[in-house]
């Protein structure tokens, strides 16, 4: 998929964070485009969810600018939060609101942020759960819902923001087995949309199949980037080889 | 047997005392537990504030130094204290001893409370904290409707264990005599020149007290636990 700049949604430039002495981003420039679907794969402790949780940042950069929507969300003056309503994420553990209702995890956030009225809320709620058939647990506590229902609950929670870009931090690896399946269909289904995504995942077979660009990163920097035939069929990088070839078997 | 005898006379007799003590010592106990709960609260978030010039935070700065303090000195001396110091530094509010005694009471309670508080809202998963402002909530959003009400089911159970610790702490404001359950005690030992008798009544009447009053917390955690079906 040929994408022009002037579709252009993200753009980092010279991104850096450190944990202290840890280094952990040491200057990642990219742009992602509207409808663009992104993977990033690559070694445990390479940067990959740092890097995403610092698009919404929730790490601060060290230094580096982050461009969203045209708009320097790096800047000290700039209420992220504003932007974030427009950036919608996933996590690894879920983090639905233990507190709420299925049906209040997705309203509240619109509600309280004057988005939606407590009726279109419930509305949409009704929809999004039906999407995900999760229908009947609307009522429920998450405390009653398998890891595989808290992760599916969370992409529509997140969904109900209408955001212009989802991204997801390895949003099955805390998954038993037997639950990956129906939380990649559901995402797999998102993507279909149209939505700008950003993946960060250890499945290397669905990073294949639904993305337009695979990222490989490690050592703080983005190592490898293309097509996902580029980078799984073809790695330049010796690196990028070198965990493939200990990931695929 | 003589001594179980001279327990169920003296009982008899003073049975009203031993009461009035024990409602003195509960009415305490409570106000204690209100008041330091409202202060305590707000201590902890005067822990929790970054407000400040560069990287000097003066409200986290003053709760830390006076919970410190509070927890680094027995609670008897903080009693005398109190009981000394506000009557000559503040004459023209007129306290009673027994004013003197609650609000050091308060004053030692609130550090405990901020602590409670505190642990419990750092209980909380950061997690839920982070998918609440990743959907645009701001802090105060986030803390009010996430963070709170799921801190509340970690500081209650503590709370109330802290009104079990004071009712027995207020045992010791009977050092001046402001008629509580111990004060009761002293006074009964002056009339009857009995000591081990009296004692172990108002030790029977704490044991009770507390050891109901915990097996109700135990009962109330268990509901809360439960009450997210």
């Amino acid at each position: 998929m040929q994408v022009s700049v002037d579709k252009e949604l993200i753009r980092v430039v010279d991104l850096h964070k450190s944990f202290g002495d840890l280094h952990v981003l040491q200057g990642v420039t990219e742009q992602i485009s509207k409808g663009e679907v992104v993977s990033v794969i690559g070694p445990s402790g390479g940067g990959k969810s740092t890097f995403l949780r610092c698009l919404n940042l929730l790490e601060t950069p060290s230094s580096g600018h982050i461009y969203f929507e045209g708009t320097d969300i790096t800047d000290k003056k700039v209420d992220i939060n504003v932007h974030r309503q427009k950036m919608g994420m996933v996590f690894q553990h879920f983090n639905v609101f233990n507190n709420l209702t299925v049906g209040k995890n997705i309203t509240l956030a619109p509600v309280l942020l004057g988005k939606k009225t407590q009726a279109e809320a419930d509305d949409m709620a009704k929809e999004l759960l039906e999407r995900v058939g999760l229908s009947d647990k609307i009522d429920q506590y998450p405390k009653k819902l398998s890891g595989g229902q808290k992760q599916r609950l969370a992409i529509v929670r997140a969904l109900a923001m209408e955001p212009d870009v989802m991204l997801f931090d390895e949003p099955t690896s805390a998954l038993d087995p037997e639950m990956v399946g129906e939380v990649l269909l559901v995402i797999k289904d998102l993507v279909k949309t149209g939505l700008t995504t950003v993946i960060v995942t250890h499945e290397m077979g669905f990073a294949k199949e639904v993305s337009n660009r695979v990222f490989f990163m490690d050592g703080g920097v983005i190592a490898e980037k293309g097509s996902p035939d580029e980078v799984f069929n073809h790695p330049q990088n010796p690196r990028t080889r070198e965990f493939l070839s200990k990931v695929l078997y | 047997m003589e001594f179980f005898n001279v327990m169920l006379k003296l009982w008899n007799q003073y049975w009203k005392l031993f009461l009035e003590g024990l409602g003195m010592t509960l009415f305490m106990g409570l106000l204690t537990v209100m008041l330091s709960t409202i202060f305590g609260s707000i201590m902890a978030l005067m822990r929790r504030s970054r407000w400040g010039i560069g990287k000097f935070r003066p409200l986290n700065a003053i709760a830390a130094v006076y919970v410190e303090v509070i927890r680094g000195t027995p609670i008897l001396l903080q009693l005398y204290f109190f009981y000394f110091m506000l009557p000559q530094w503040l004459p023209f509010l007129a306290l009673t001893e027994f004013q003197c005694v609650l609000i050091a009471c308060c004053v030692n309670s609130t550090a405990y409370v901020c602590e409670i508080v505190r642990a419990g809202i750092q209980a909380v998963d950061m997690g839920q904290t982070e998918a609440a402002r990743s959907l645009g909530l701001n802090s105060r959003q986030t803390m009010i409707h996430i963070v709170l009400p799921q801190a509340v089911k970690n500081i209650l159970p503590a709370l109330c264990n802290e009104f079990v610790a004071i009712v027995k702490e207020t045992s010791l404001a009977s050092t001046f005599f402001v008629g509580e359950l111990m004060t009761q005690f002293k006074t009964i030992q002056g009339i009857t020149y009995r000591v081990l008798e009296p004692l172990t009544i108002v030790g029977l009447i704490y044991f009770l007290v507390t050891f109901v009053l915990s097996k109700l917390i135990a009962l109330l955690e268990r509901r809360m636990n439960a009450s997210e079906r």
